[in-house]
């Protein structure tokens, strides 16, 4: 078995204009910054993409939306855009905000292959506009629904050939749920090394997960926001 | 009246040895300059870390380490990391004992409201709505009134819910108060020099006074 592509063009090849796509990442940290890159080359449009962040405006996810690639972004968060704030008071560009937690659970639904989730997360405020609610042992639940992707691309620091991956520090975030729940997940690494070089009992996705991987090069890592202390 | 750090301050008595915290962005990420001596706490950061630290050091700084607010950050000894699932798994499942947050509006039946402000852009509710829905205690770090100096403590919410019924203590630059179960602020502290009269003025909602009313200590 070899999931190994030749690079990220190979990777995104067959994704095509109105598809739905997850990717990983929160903020900069743990961008599949590779295949966003060739997504942007190759200029497929009217995508939904389902991500924590919408990207900066010189990067990630900003820069699709800078090419109006996006017809819809389903996110917990979308501040520190200015050209994303633009198409939406415009109305160029369709957003559903939803909970962090709602939007990690519906994507770990999808990958435990379970329909739906039920969460208290926004009983009472107008996220609960439409959706089922049901009562457990006296408190109100909201039903969510498992998301459906047609591809999922995260980033992780390495893997395997089998698909196999280790996530870094809090780059793993929502890589390594949204990689369990592509009909396709696409994962690039910074390192990809030979079967049996990860210690089995470490590895955070299971290969089975994986459909095609790829070794990225010069990854950026932009740091948002640098924060630092002063050595005494 | 209390500056940010003294509100900061003022929260950081609040957290007890052994707590796991989660610090909202603004106010509530100053707490953790102010975790008493002695006190062992772990603090959560809902991107997927247990045992977040100070800032690096300059020259130190990880693009795979960052906090809910982007920031770069440290790990402590004994830290564990996660994905977003689990992360709002163990928030959803009450194992964080303490949750610290900012507000826009909190009711006097404990209802909150952050995220959104309509003919404004709006950002997101990011975490939020999760950690109110699901912590049993949640402490909200505010100004009283807000710039056009309207009380932010209200009969009702009038902008979008972040989560109903979920506030429990509130401490602002004028007073420390209770949110009560059958609804009502119960005043519990005043800030330094402030009268029981000028929080009865900068508090539109049902304001419950009983007795003396103490001054902080810090």
């Amino acid at each position: 078995m070899n999931k190994v592509v030749n690079g990220a063009d190979e990777a995104i090849h067959d994704i095509k204009d109105g598809m739905t796509l997850m990717l990983g990442g929160f903020g900069m940290c743990g961008l599949p910054e590779k295949c966003i890159a060739a997504l942007v080359k190759k200029g497929t449009k009217n995508l939904t993409c389902i991500s924590n962040n919408a990207g900066v405006d010189d990067f990630g996810i900003g820069l699709m939306l800078k090419q109006r690639q996006v017809k819809k972004m389903i996110s917990s968060y979308v501040g520190e855009n200015a050209e994303f704030e633009r198409q939406l008071l415009s109305g160029e560009l369709e957003v559903e905000l939803i909970p962090q937690g709602t939007l990690a659970t519906r994507c770990m639904a999808a990958g435990y292959g379970m329909p739906a989730i039920f969460t208290p997360a926004g009983i009472g405020t107008e996220v609960a506009i439409g959706k089922e609610v049901r009562n457990f042992n006296g408190k109100d639940y909201l039903m969510e629904m498992a998301f459906e992707a047609d591809f999922a691309i995260v980033k992780a620091w390495k893997g395997d050939r089998l698909g196999n991956l280790v996530y870094r520090a809090t780059a793993r975030n929502f890589n390594a749920v949204m990689a369990m729940a592509g009909k396709i997940t696409i994962a690039e690494v910074e390192e990809l090394v030979e079967p049996g070089e990860l210690d089995p009992d470490h590895i955070h996705t299971p290969g089975i997960y994986v459909h095609r991987i790829f070794q990225g090069e010069n990854y950026e890592k932009r740091i948002e926001q640098r924060t630092v202390r002063k050595k005494q | 009246m209390l500056t940010k750090e003294d509100i900061a301050k003022r929260i950081a008595r609040e957290i007890k040895d052994g707590y796991y915290v989660n610090l909202g962005i603004g106010i509530p990420t100053l707490v953790a300059n102010y975790i008493p001596t002695g006190v062992d706490v772990i603090l959560q950061s809902e991107n997927g870390l247990l045992g977040m630290g100070p800032f690096p050091f300059e020259g130190e700084e990880d693009a795979d380490l960052i906090n809910a607010g982007k920031q770069t950050i440290t790990m402590l000894p004994g830290s564990a990391v996660f994905d977003s699932a689990m992360s709002f798994g163990m928030i959803r499942a009450k194992k964080v004992n303490l949750t610290i947050l900012g507000a826009m509006e909190v009711s006097e039946n404990g209802d909150i409201a952050n995220w959104k402000i309509p003919g404004k852009m709006v950002k997101g509710m990011g975490g939020a709505m999760d950690l109110v829905a699901s912590a049993d205690n949640i402490i909200v770090a505010m100004q009283h009134v807000n710039k056009a100096g309207e009380s932010k403590l209200l009969p009702a919410c009038t902008l979008p819910l972040t989560g109903v019924k979920c506030v429990k203590k509130i401490v602002t630059e004028l007073a420390v108060l209770d949110v009560l179960p059958e609804g009502g602020f119960k005043l519990l502290e005043r800030a330094p020099g402030v009268s029981v009269e000028e929080i009865k003025a900068a508090t539109a909602g049902k304001l419950i006074i009983e007795g003396e009313i103490p001054e902080m200590v810090f």
